[in-house]
């Protein structure tokens, strides 16, 4: 889709909203309140959008924002959720955003509770891969080898990136897929789908963020753009844990992990080492996708 | 007029159901499990009205309260101890966005070590996060104050926690009248306060605020919490119309001619309410409510009755302190030109309180060590 075609005429969101330059996490909010409509909640914790939203009474959204403490989204979701059903209100779309940390970390155990409970909403977690809007410190959402503020130099991140799509997958919710800011149309597409769907729905977002992880701000498509292309966070879809798809554009020419890291500050001081155990960890996940895939294509076939 | 056999837990759950929400999360912990089970029964029979929610953490418990509350949907939750500690932010948060959620805490010791004794420690460590506290001395008071809970917590707009002692009230069997749901909705009515999120209409809701906002709208939620003692008797006409009953937000019943009384809350209350016919020229002065503090009624109570001396039973310690019922009993007597001496026997850890241990501090004199400050393990 080119910027051009995009319409206008739905945008959920107000000019003057207080994202820096380049913040993958505006772009993201904006496309997906686009795909779902005016008739939704956002249900919105601890995050960079709790300052992107703006300070009350203004706002940046077209929607009502309640705002909810750092560990509670999942949880805030769900009485929303149960709320406005109660009120008659069947036809809201309840959305819960939160970040990686408040998604990974601190907010963890309410997703999984909102997940098990398959809660009728759509979580939408936008991963800037650390705490950013606190200065950029480590979470478990940040990738093996980065610089943070908590891993300084010559610290970096030690362990892998959780594998939270795994964990929804395991939750067998109905719903759940990755996106990123470079394919709006794909994002949306899926927000349109999860819209569709009764139950729990997960949306992972990749979202650059120009001051955590050093990169220019006109480099944000560019950026996510790689990240697929490179297989770092490859696009597909899962349907109750079992049917996986993957939706990576076809045209797509792939790219080498040391393009994306290339145009990052935080993996500046990345040695070979580091580089290939990060090309590890992505063959190995992208394989066992791959894998899961076309199992779904093979028991199709049966 | 049905009076049934029940604990102060099933009174409780009975309150609840005779109100009629729209949603109960709640996370099971000792001694409050059975407020959720009952609870739990009447959604499986069909007669909760609304949802019940098994939720995976105290936390998420309030949290999904905080989130249908915003809806405009009346809410309850139970916790007790470690429970109550964990939804510490919560509470906060709820009081602070005005969602009128009713909650029961039963009194229960926080570790280390573990302990299942009722210390009042884990509801008076909420004091000062905006919620109202309305302590009970037996279960019909707990099927009463639940009531009158949400009646007060929706014309306030802020939080209301009844708490009463865990065994000693929550699993001990009385005649209570249970009044019907009609009779009880009559007096209650639907929820009437309005939605914060409504579809359709933008807003921005807890957002960043400064500190000169944030100043504005604690002094509103300290003036509005002020206003509980006249709604409170205004409630209580209307209930005592409803149900041949009523209470104050202090229970006096001080003989006459006494010149000192004894401060209680919640099941010790009850336990010096039956000890008074063997202490000599003693009365009782039960606080029903604890936030708002009741201080101008407490200086009222001594200025008429010419008290000289309290004696103040806590059934907990700030550590560092002392008997958080003693302390911010001082504070409020601070004003008065002559303040009767204020003693303070303290039960931490939920020690039971005994008729002899009254009878012996009662008869220490004036003039002995230890006169101001006793600890339950020296009787």
């Amino acid at each position: 889709m080119k910027i051009a075609e995009i319409n206008r005429q739905d945008e959920m969101i107000y000019p003057g909203h207080n994202a820096c330059p380049g913040c993958g996490a505006a772009l993201a909010v904006r496309y997906l309140t686009k795909a779902l409509g005016k008739n939704i909640v956002l249900v919105l914790t601890a995050s960079c959008w709790s300052i992107i939203s703006g300070m009350p009474p203004l706002t940046a959204l077209k929607c009502p924002i309640l705002h909810c403490p750092f560990p509670s989204a999942g949880s805030v979701g769900s009485g929303v959720r149960r709320g406005l059903n109660a009120r008659g209100h069947h036809d809201t779309t309840v959305v819960v955003l939160a970040g990686d940390g408040g998604t990974f970390d601190i907010g963890l155990q309410a997703l999984s509770g909102a997940a098990q409970r398959n809660e009728d909403y759509i979580f939408v977690c936008y991963d800037n891969e650390a705490y950013m809007n606190t200065g950029m410190q480590t979470s478990s959402a940040t990738p093996f080898g980065a610089r943070t503020n908590t891993a300084p130099y010559p610290l970096y991140k030690e362990g892998e990136k959780k594998d939270i799509m795994q964990i929804m997958a395991a939750h067998t919710v109905p719903y759940a897929a990755t996106a990123t800011v470079a394919f709006p149309a794909d994002l949306e597409e899926k927000l349109k789908t999860a819209q569709k769907v009764k139950g729990f729905r997960f949306i992972h977002i990749l979202a650059p963020c120009p001051p955590g992880w050093g990169t220019e701000s006109s480099d944000t498509i560019e950026v996510s753009r790689l990240a697929v292309a490179t297989g770092f966070f490859p696009l597909y879809e899962v349907r109750n844990g079992t049917n996986w798809k993957l939706t990576v554009p076809a045209d797509i020419k792939s790219a080498s992990l040391s393009q994306y890291l290339g145009l990052q500050r935080r993996f500046k001081e990345m040695d070979d080492r580091r580089l290939n155990e990060l090309q590890h960890e992505i063959n190995r996940d992208y394989q066992r996708l791959l894998d899961q895939v076309a199992k779904v294509t093979a028991e199709t076939q049966q | 007029m049905a009076f049934q056999m029940i604990s102060g837990s099933q009174a409780a759950a009975t309150a609840v159901q005779r109100v009629g929400v729209d949603l109960v999360a709640a996370y099971p912990i000792t001694p409050q499990t059975a407020i959720v089970e009952a609870l739990a029964d009447f959604s499986a029979k069909g007669e909760l009205g609304g949802e019940f929610v098994s939720v995976e953490s105290e936390y998420a418990a309030l949290a999904c309260c905080n989130g249908a509350a915003a809806t405009g949907a009346r809410v309850f939750t139970a916790t007790a101890s470690h429970g109550l500690a964990y939804m510490h932010e919560m509470i906060h948060w709820c009081s602070g966005a005005r969602f009128p959620i009713v909650m029961v805490n039963v009194n229960r010791t926080i570790g280390a070590p573990w302990c299942l004794d009722p210390d009042q420690g884990d509801s008076l460590s909420q004091r000062d996060t905006g919620w109202l506290q309305l302590y009970c001395a037996n279960a019909q008071e707990v099927f009463d104050m639940v009531i009158q809970a949400f009646i007060i917590a929706e014309e306030l707009l802020l939080p209301c926690m009844v708490v009463f002692d865990g065994f000693y009230i929550s699993h001990t069997y009385e005649a209570v009248d249970v009044a019907d749901a009609d009779q009880v909705r009559k007096l209650v009515g639907p929820p009437a306060f309005a939605p914060q999120v409504i579809p359709g209409q933008p807003g921005n809701l807890h957002g960043l605020s400064t500190g000169e906002t944030h100043l504005k709208l604690v002094k509103d939620r300290h003036q509005t919490m002020l206003r509980l003692p006249v709604l409170f008797n205004k409630i209580n006409k209307a209930f005592a119309k409803q149900f041949g009953r009523s209470y104050n937000i202090l229970e006096t019943q001080i003989p006459s001619g006494a010149k000192r009384a004894i401060v209680a809350a919640g099941a010790t209350a009850e336990t010096v309410r039956w000890a008074l016919p063997v202490l000599a020229d003693t009365g009782l002065i039960q606080l029903r409510v604890f936030r708002p503090f009741p201080a101008a009624e407490i200086r009222q109570v001594i200025e008429e009755n010419e008290l000289t001396e309290l004696l103040v039973v806590d059934r907990n310690c700030s550590v560092g302190m002392g008997g958080i019922f003693a302390q911010e009993l001082r504070s409020a007597l601070y004003e008065l030109p002559k303040p009767p001496q204020v003693r303070s026997l303290i039960l931490a850890g939920g020690v039971d309180l005994t008729e002899q241990m009254l009878v012996d501090l009662l008869q220490t004199t004036g003039n002995e060590e230890n006169f101001a400050l006793r600890w339950g393990d020296e009787f």
